[in-house]
């Protein structure tokens, strides 16, 4: 039995947390000792980037160039990776959590009458049974979770393993899809994306502001940080529900909850709201100048001080230590 | 229009989370319940919807008799009326079929519910209920505007947003700012003790991933402060000691 992977791609380029996926489904496939890792890509995507999903574990790159499938289309999306799943045989679907991923698994639960856990944070145990572990509560609490259905699909948090480089190239074939068009009923009238940020769910380095940053014009030196660490920004829920910075900025309970190695949280006060967002973070950093500051609980490293001299020495420190 | 909110029953985000019964049981003592954050975006706009347009607003959860005063909660923020769907919600997929089941005899125009729990976080519950009734499911929706039929909506997606139109009937997985949180008024609790409350019997669906035992998080060490003058000494620690660098 074969195990596909749904990859997710936006503007031609592979998503990284797609790429862990494949190579949670390689270490899946080795320890089940299961056959073939197959991974679907939807839409436009550059060779190379499709070279990479080899590198990360795949023995097979399906590929629909089906152009309508560019943006993600939830309906067209799940038809197209349930024909796939079908016509390699396989018995379980691993792909990233993301907001579309969500999406899609849970309408393929129900199209391929499979058992679905969200959230994965390790790979399965086998011992009794099919025993997977889930982040719950929002990274308050993990569950394990017994899985009964034969056909099984594994929607996985960042991190759960790390991503493999060093695996073979894999063939690409071309796959034909027959959508139907009730999939695209709905239209896509307009995207807007900043294009050129590294993408926060999905970021390795954070750099978050709060509303001791006091005001939108101070964001510069965020920014720079940020740029200096090729990390992504990020903000508290005031800080955008104010409107200083855009709202899928904006990280916690009910916002992003990123998973990076590093988390840089400046004049963030660390309420559990907030904290709940990034308690899989490997490493935190905190500026803040109230030592009394909750967050300091909850962090590795931390200064106590004003943030508007700290970050611009900040980045000038890793910047020379570059 | 008729609309229906599919609304969780959940700790309260301040909530410290523990177990009991040797871990295999969530522990509510000291915990205050609310209706889920996401769910509240979700009955805000389906209120503003009815009102806009007319129709009927009915609330619903699937869960045991101790939700009942969330759902009194969701009556008194402006639903017309509730249903309790007797059993407790072992899983996404157990629940999503519950909900289709009741979904289908109610003929709703409209489905809303929140991007997510915020207990078990799956964000999966609308789209198992779209494909169960075979309509499409959209989220995190982040704006949603009705036109006689048509749907107006924004969707989060990462490092943006997607602008779509789609056609009733629809399920949408709600998120802020596609409206304020409403707090209810003394007229609105008064009312709602009196609007109907209906209690069915669960359907005798499977489960197929129901969570045996819970763990917490291994606790954090104690930080490791630097000072404010050896910003440098924090750049070096990065590197060597936690390597994130
Ligand atoms: C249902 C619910 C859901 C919520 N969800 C979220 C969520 O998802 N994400 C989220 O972030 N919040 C959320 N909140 C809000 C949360 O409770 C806090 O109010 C919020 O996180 C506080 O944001 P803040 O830390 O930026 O601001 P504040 O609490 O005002 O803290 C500002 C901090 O900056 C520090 N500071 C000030 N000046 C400086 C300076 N010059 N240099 C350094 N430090 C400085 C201060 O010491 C303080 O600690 C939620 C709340 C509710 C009720
Ligand atoms: N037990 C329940 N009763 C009613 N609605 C629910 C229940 N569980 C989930 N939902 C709805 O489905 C959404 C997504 O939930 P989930 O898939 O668990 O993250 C929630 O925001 C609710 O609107």
């Amino acid at each position: 039995m074969a195990i596909l992977v749904y990859i997710e791609q936006a503007s031609g380029k592979i998503k990284k947390t797609s790429l862990e996926a494949v190579s949670y489904a390689f270490a899946l496939a080795q320890k089940t000792g299961e056959g073939a890792v197959i991974a679907l890509a939807l839409g436009t995507v550059e060779e190379q980037e499709l070279a990479a999903v080899g590198e990360a574990g795949a023995s097979k790159v399906l590929h629909s160039t089906d152009e309508r499938l560019n943006a993600g289309v939830i309906q067209a999306h799940a038809t197209a990776v349930a024909q796939a799943f079908h016509a390699v045989g396989a018995s379980t679907l691993i792909l990233a959590k993301s907001s579309l991923g969500d999406a899609v698994a849970a309408r393929l639960a129900i199209k391929l009458e499979a058992g679905l856990v969200s959230n994965v944070v390790e790979l399965p145990r086998l011992e009794s049974g099919f025993m997977v572990k889930r982040s719950i509560y929002t990274g308050k609490a993990f569950a394990d979770t017994t899985m009964t259905t034969p056909k099984k699909i594994l929607a996985i948090k960042k991190n759960a393993v790390a991503q493999k480089v060093d695996g073979a190239k894999a063939p690409v074939e071309v796959f034909d899809l027959t959508l139907p068009d009730t999939d695209f009923a709905s239209k896509i009238t307009a995207t807007e994306r900043t294009i050129g940020e590294v993408l926060l769910p999905e970021a390795d380095v954070v750099v978050s502001g709060g509303r001791g940053m006091k005001g939108p014009e101070n964001w510069g030196m965020i920014e720079d940080l940020a740029q200096t660490l090729g990390a992504a920004t990020g903000c508290s829920k005031p800080v955008s529900d104010i409107g200083w910075r855009p709202h899928h900025e904006h990280v916690g309970q009910t916002g992003v909850k990123v998973a990076p190695t590093l988390y840089i949280a400046i004049g963030i006060s660390g309420a559990i709201q907030h904290l709940a967002g990034v308690n899989s973070s490997k490493c935190i950093v905190v500026i803040n100048k109230d030592p009394e500051a909750p967050f300091f609980k909850a962090a590795d490293y931390g200064i106590v001080g004003d943030a508007f001299e700290i970050v611009p020495q900040l980045t000038a420190a890793l910047k020379a230590a570059q | 229009m008729k609309i229906l909110v599919c609304i969780t029953h959940v700790p309260d985000t301040t909530s410290k989370i523990h177990f009991t019964d040797n871990n295999s049981k969530f522990d509510p003592t000291g915990v205050q319940f609310i209706i889920g954050p996401y769910d509240d975006y979700a009955l805000a706009r389906a209120v503003e919807l009815r009102d806009q347009t007319g129709g009927s607003l009915t609330a619903l959860n699937v869960g045991e008799v101790e939700t009942e005063p969330t759902l009194r909660k969701a009556l008194a923020i402006g639903a017309d009326d509730a249903i309790r769907i007797n059993s407790f919600p072992k899983d996404s997929f157990f629940v999503a079929k519950q909900i289709a089941h009741v979904a289908k005899e109610g003929g709703y125009d409209l489905i809303l519910m929140g991007r997510e729990s915020i207990d078990f976080n799956g964000g999966m519950v609308h789209g198992m209920v779209g494909e169960l009734l075979g309509i499409p499911s959209f989220s995190p929706v982040m704006k949603l505007e009705v036109e006689g039929t048509t749907v107006k909506m924004a969707r989060e997606i990462e490092g943006g947003k997607e602008h779509l139109e789609a056609q009733l009937p629809l399920i949408a997985g709600c998120q802020e700012p596609i409206a304020e949180w409403k707090i209810p008024n003394m007229r609105g609790i008064m009312s709602a003790r009196t609007k109907p409350l209906v209690v069915v019997e669960p359907g005798s669906f499977a489960t197929q991933a129901e969570a045996s035992s819970y763990q917490l998080p291994p606790a954090k060490g104690t930080v490791k402060l630097v000072d404010k003058d050896q910003v440098a000494e924090l750049v070096h620690l990065l590197k060597n000691e936690a390597k994130v660098l």
